[in-house]
């Protein structure tokens, strides 16, 4: 007869779903920190108005004798070359361009995941086709298909994202084709339809799960990548326009002023940086903290 | 006759893999595939599965389960067959599960996806469990959490669970060790006594097959060169492939004298 088992070492028991995550967190202290600032930058877009000195510079406002002013004790990080208030302008800017963000991966993600996760799983001639058409799109460079797209349509805010999430979804789809259709070929799938499992929920349950880690890193690694093509298209003047504070037009615009008035390009510079660090920093941490081997060491 | 093959025919476009032309499973027993790799077991499986379209070949012929024509089945129909009818284990346990899942979810998921109530298929899970001998605590584990020897046997208790009557073991203790590999081919034995399920078991070991099978068909390029009572072929085979099959494992000298 069989003997009966022995129970496992304590060791490697499963660890109750909160305390896997907190010993996660407390492994990786950069993840905390890349989500400490992510949160920051959510706050301070919310709470905008609280924290801006000059509310109204965020906005048309001018100031004819406070041009290009200094860092000093009424104005932390100077003013800009129509006298407005760089902090409050910097502060206003978390509203434009993570939103702007936000809505690109957002419509990319939903386009691409569906898309890929089905090529992949499924493919034969649906994988080929719909290959063909993310190959279409990966054709141009994705910066010159975003300009022409933005040229053609109003120079808004909703333009941009429109353009961007055109050129940037083809990524994705490609990213989750290729997850997917290794994942399929995985023996769990073959067990699950051995089970007779039906397919969509093979696909919903099993192989989504499992292809979709390396894009929630792409996502936050592009964060920063698709707020600097915001603000390449701002500079152009196809995004933003001028007295929205956008991060990216704030750069382009003080670039004039740079060699005499070095704050009016560095402190939105230096906004773009940490949040594109932030969310790097993120993606990077997720990555390691939704591997499920992760979950059980020490 | 539980599970007939008639004139199997599988093939990947022009090229034939599989080309049985008879092979019966009867009621209760074991009956053994064995052969070298690349010789059309493990397609054999998926035929009798109904999955060759997974991997892109077409099937001819006639597999029948209790007089049902399987071949002929929609994959609506076919659904209802796999797991609930013919249970599959396979090669690697530890690659068999989700590893983002807990154990229990996969046991769970199945038998309630084979019309079982939340508390049926929780009490069914756990009874299956202690009939394959693992604790039932092992269910709320990640796959990664187990050895490949109680995976086994948990995909083995799915079949119980939901009464499945052919169990399809494609080598399934080839990535064990040697004495967890034991312990799987007494469950298997053990399954069969208790529940009546007919075993097709395939394997390139010649002493597992030995051991454990009534009957074994020896298959060679797809093909069924040589098929019997496991006692007669392995130690009187007929067949020079068996022979050169037999030459090649040096245990089965001693084992097939016995």
């Amino acid at each position: 007869m069989i003997e009966a088992p022995t129970p496992l070492p304590t060791q490697a028991s499963a660890l109750p779903r909160g305390e896997a995550l907190r010993r996660g967190l407390r492994a990786n202290p950069l993840l905390v920190a890349g989500a400490v600032i992510s949160v920051l930058v959510v706050l301070v877009a919310v709470f905008a108005p609280l924290l801006a000195p000059y509310p109204a510079d965020a906005g048309s406002a001018t100031h004819p004798f406070m041009v290009l002013r200094p860092p000093s004790a009424q104005h932390w990080f100077g003013t800009d070359n129509v006298g407005r208030d760089v902090l409050s302008r910097v502060i206003y800017g978390a509203r434009v361009s993570p939103v702007v963000a936000v809505f690109v991966l957002l419509i990319a993600c939903v386009i691409g995941i569906p898309l890929g996760a089905v090529a992949g799983y499924f493919g034969g001639w649906l994988d080929e086709a719909l290959m063909r058409v993310t190959d279409i799109f990966l054709a141009f460079p994705p910066l010159l298909l975003a300009l022409a797209l933005a040229a053609v349509l109003p120079p808004s805010l909703t333009s941009l994202i429109i353009a961007i999430s055109v050129t940037w979804w083809p990524w994705y789809t490609r990213l989750i084709r290729g997850q997917a259709a290794s994942v399929a070929g995985r023996p769990y799938v073959e067990a699950c339809r051995a089970l007779g499992i039906p397919s969509h929920r093979i696909l919903l349950r099993h192989v989504l799960p499992n292809s979709i880690t390396p894009l929630i890193v792409q996502v936050s690694l592009d964060f920063g990548g698709v707020i600097l093509t915001v603000s390449a298209l701002s500079f152009l003047g196809l995004g933003a326009q001028d007295p929205t504070p956008d991060w990216g037009l704030m750069v382009a615009e003080g670039q004039n002023y740079f060699t005499t008035a070095w704050w009016v390009v560095t402190f939105p510079g230096l906004a773009i940086l940490v949040t594109a660090f932030a969310f790097t920093l993120l993606g990077d941490g997720l990555r390691d903290l939704m591997d499920p081997k992760r979950i059980f060491l020490r | 006759m539980r599970l007939a093959i008639r004139d199997l025919d599988v093939r990947f476009g022009d090229r034939q893999v599989v080309g049985i032309d008879e092979l019966s499973l009867d009621p209760g027993e074991i009956v053994g595939l064995a052969g070298e790799s690349g010789s059309g077991k493990s397609m054999t499986t998926l035929a009798v599965l109904g999955l060759t379209h997974t991997v892109g070949a077409t099937v001819r012929g006639s597999i029948t389960l209790d007089g049902t024509e399987l071949t002929s089945l929609s994959q609506r129909d076919l659904r209802e067959v796999r797991g609930r009818r013919i249970a599959a284990i396979f090669q690697s346990p530890s690659m068999s599960f989700n590893p983002v899942f807990r154990v229990g979810s996969v046991v769970h998921g199945a038998l309630r996806l084979h019309g079982m109530t939340r508390g049926q298929a929780a009490e069914a899970a756990s009874q299956a469990m202690r009939q394959v001998l693992l604790s039932p605590s092992l269910l709320d584990r990640y796959p990664l959490q187990l050895s490949g020897g109680q995976l086994q046997r948990v995909a083995i208790a799915i079949a119980l669970a939901l009464r499945a009557e052919v169990l399809l073991a494609d080598e399934p203790t080839s990535a064990l060790d040697v004495t967890v590999q034991a312990e799987v081919l007494e469950l298997i034995r053990d399954l069969r006594e208790r529940e009546g399920m007919s075993v097709l078991f395939i394997s390139h070991d010649l002493a597992v097959v030995a051991e454990l099978c009534d009957r074994v068909a020896i298959m060679r390029n797809g093909r069924i060169v040589e098929q019997g009572p496991a006692s007669t072929v392995l130690s009187a085979p007929k067949h020079s492939y068996t022979a050169d099959l037999l030459a090649a494992v040096p245990r089965i000298s001693s084992a097939g004298t016995t």
